[in-house]
């Protein structure tokens, strides 16, 4: 037996994310007394694939194959399970990322593995049962599900596991796997990457827009605060309907989830449905000019001003200190 | 074309969610249930994909009879006929096995589904689906169009999109963008009534995955009020107390 992990990476690049699933692979490995594969698909330089041992990779299986450049979930997930078979690996561990999703529960089909999809904590191993604690009612609850499966399959929320540094040996190893020509129908036809902006889901901060902030051109303020704190903007659904801003920055039961270290909302109440999404952030912080906003009930510290006030105040303040710093 | 639509029952989203039975159930009591978000989208885009003869929609749900208000829902918006597999839906797994099931035995050019439930948050069905079909799946997309038996894809990924091309058929999870949710009108709901809804009796699936214990999120403590004029001092309390920059 061992654990087997899914390491991806973004034009050649691992992010922040997939070092964390590293980590938690590696902590379930050694609750389990077992060793840690990673398997890397794509062209990702031999230096990024050796960084991968920092974190606790064993071995490190690398799929350099052409056709296998750019992510296609279903000849991906061929490749995985068949590196699971390879390795005897009874857990698989991938980044619940928007890739991960579109892999995972094929992985589990062809392991016949119970998934666990989005995990936000290690798994509870005891008398044979192993339970897993994920995010459920669009962040209004937590579930624990039980695999009963002989192999599982996790993928782990982003920000939700601590990287931790641990040195292993880290064997690059070429790993060609059987290539099905059926896995192929997809074509990915271009990407579309914006490298300059902070991704929601992986922010670590994240600055967010509600209706308070009365139309689109009032949103470079916030850009100016979230580029000053290196963080991901985003918005409430009535932004987004509003075509204020895009769908994708929309947070809440009906857009993303996020669970960043610090969610400043400015102008945003706080409906039901947004915060379901922002729930499992660490440190939440609301301004908005309405005392009775439902949204100061779950926050951590609160601003009853201004949003055009007190956010132009927040920003001379963040570049003083960044000054200092 | 023949585009099938999976579909959702879920509690309405502002529902407060609670549990029962020393917190290993959902507490449905006085829950009001809807279709799906995501599911209305990929409905939506359904519809005009086979506007003006062009094909048929069929809504599948995977639900005991208390379902049937939502599958109605789905044909007043539009949907030609509906399945109903009559089981509990135990799991994505158990869902993804019946559906299958199903398209096995009725061939689809397309099969939707929304990104995921608002209940379970799962974002699997798409991709099981796939899988068990052997076809591709294409799990959060933003866009989507068809082109006689090919179609082009737009999927979300972090920090930007992804185009895909595609041929039929396969199954795509919709999720904003990829249309706008309809509403039904008088004409739809009348034909909803009398729209053909057939009842399936579930296939036996050796299920991997139990739900045991659900919780609420820990309450935060008091908020922390700082005066607008002082607002300068929140960077500061966010760096030493917080420690989040």
């Amino acid at each position: 037996m061992a654990v087997l992990i899914y390491t991806e990476n973004t034009s050649g690049k691992f992010k922040k994310s997939t070092f964390e699933a590293v980590s938690y692979a590696r902590t379930i490995a050694d609750q389990s007394g077992t060793t840690l594969t990673a398997i890397s698909i794509g062209e990702v330089p031999v230096e990024e694939l050796a960084s991968l041992s920092k974190y606790g990779a064993d071995k490190i299986l690398q799929v350099a194959n052409a056709q296998l450049k750019n992510f296609i979930n279903q000849a991906y997930a061929s490749v995985i399970a068949e590196a699971a078979q390879k390795e005897s690996a009874d857990i698989v561990v991938l980044s619940n990322s928007f890739s991960g999703r579109g892999l995972a529960p094929r992985i589990a089909v062809k392991l016949e593995a119970g998934l666990a999809d989005g995990a936000i904590a290690l798994p509870e191993i005891s008398s044979g049962q192993f339970k897993v604690k994920k995010v459920a009612f669009s962040g209004k609850a937590f579930a624990t599900v039980e695999l009963t499966s002989a192999k599982k399959v996790i993928s782990l929320s982003p920000n939700a596991f601590q990287v931790i540094e641990k040195q292993a040996e880290g064997k690059i190893e070429e790993f060609s796997p059987a290539i099905k020509q059926t896995d192929f129908r997809a074509m990915v036809k271009e990407v579309i990457q914006s490298t300059d902006k902070v991704s929601l889901p992986d922010a670590e901060i994240v600055v967010s827009g509600g209706r308070g902030l009365k139309g689109p051109e009032n949103w470079g303020m916030l850009e100016e605060l979230a580029g000053l704190l290196g963080a991901a903007t985003a918005c409430s659904k009535p932004v987004s309907d509003a075509g204020w801003r895009s769908h994708s920055e929309h947070v809440g039961q009906t857009g993303i989830a996020v669970s960043p270290n610090l969610y400043i909302a400015v102008g945003i109440s706080g409906a039901i449905q947004h915060l379901a999404g922002v729930s499992s952030s660490k440190v939440i912080v609301v301004i908005n000019k309405d005392p009775e906003a439902p949204f100061f009930k779950v926050a951590d510290y609160g601003i009853v001003g201004d949003a055009f006030e007190v956010v132009p105040k927040l920003i001379a303040a963040v570049k003083e200190y960044k000054a200092s710093a | 074309m023949k585009i099938l639509v999976c579909i959702s029952n879920v509690p309405d989203t502002t529902t407060k969610i609670t549990f029962t039975d020393n917190n290993t159930q959902f507490n449905t009591n006085g829950v009001q249930f809807i279709l799906n978000p995501y599911d209305e989208i990929a409905l939506a885009r359904a519809i005009e994909l086979t506007e003006g003869g062009k094909g048929t929609v069929t809504v599948i749900n995977i639900g005991e009879v208390s379902s049937e208000a939502t599958i109605r829902k789905a044909l007043a918006i539009g949907a030609d006929d509906a399945v109903r597999i009559n089981a509990k839906p135990h799991d994505a797994w158990f869902v993804a096995k019946q559906i299958a099931n199903y398209v096995n035995q009725n061939p689809f050019d397309l099969v939707l589904t929304g990104r995921e439930s608002i209940d379970y948050n799962g974002s699997k069905v798409a991709a099981m689906l796939g899988e068990l079909l052997d076809i591709p799946s294409v799990s959060i997309i933003k866009k989507l169009d068809v082109d006689g038996d090919s179609a082009t894809v737009e999927r979300e990924i972090e920090g930007g999109k992804e185009i895909l091309t595609i041929p039929l058929p396969f199954v795509a999870g919709a999720a904003e963008g990829v249309a706008e949710p309809k509403i039904p009108n008088m004409r739809g709901i009348m034909s909803a009534r009398t729209k053909p809804l057939i009842v399936v009796e579930p296939v036996a699936v050796i299920t991997n995955v139990e739900y045991s214990h659900f919780e609420n999120p820990a309450a935060r403590g008091q908020v922390k009020l700082v005066s607008p004029d002082e607002s300068a001092n929140l960077i500061q309390m966010l760096h030493t107390e917080a420690r989040v920059i």
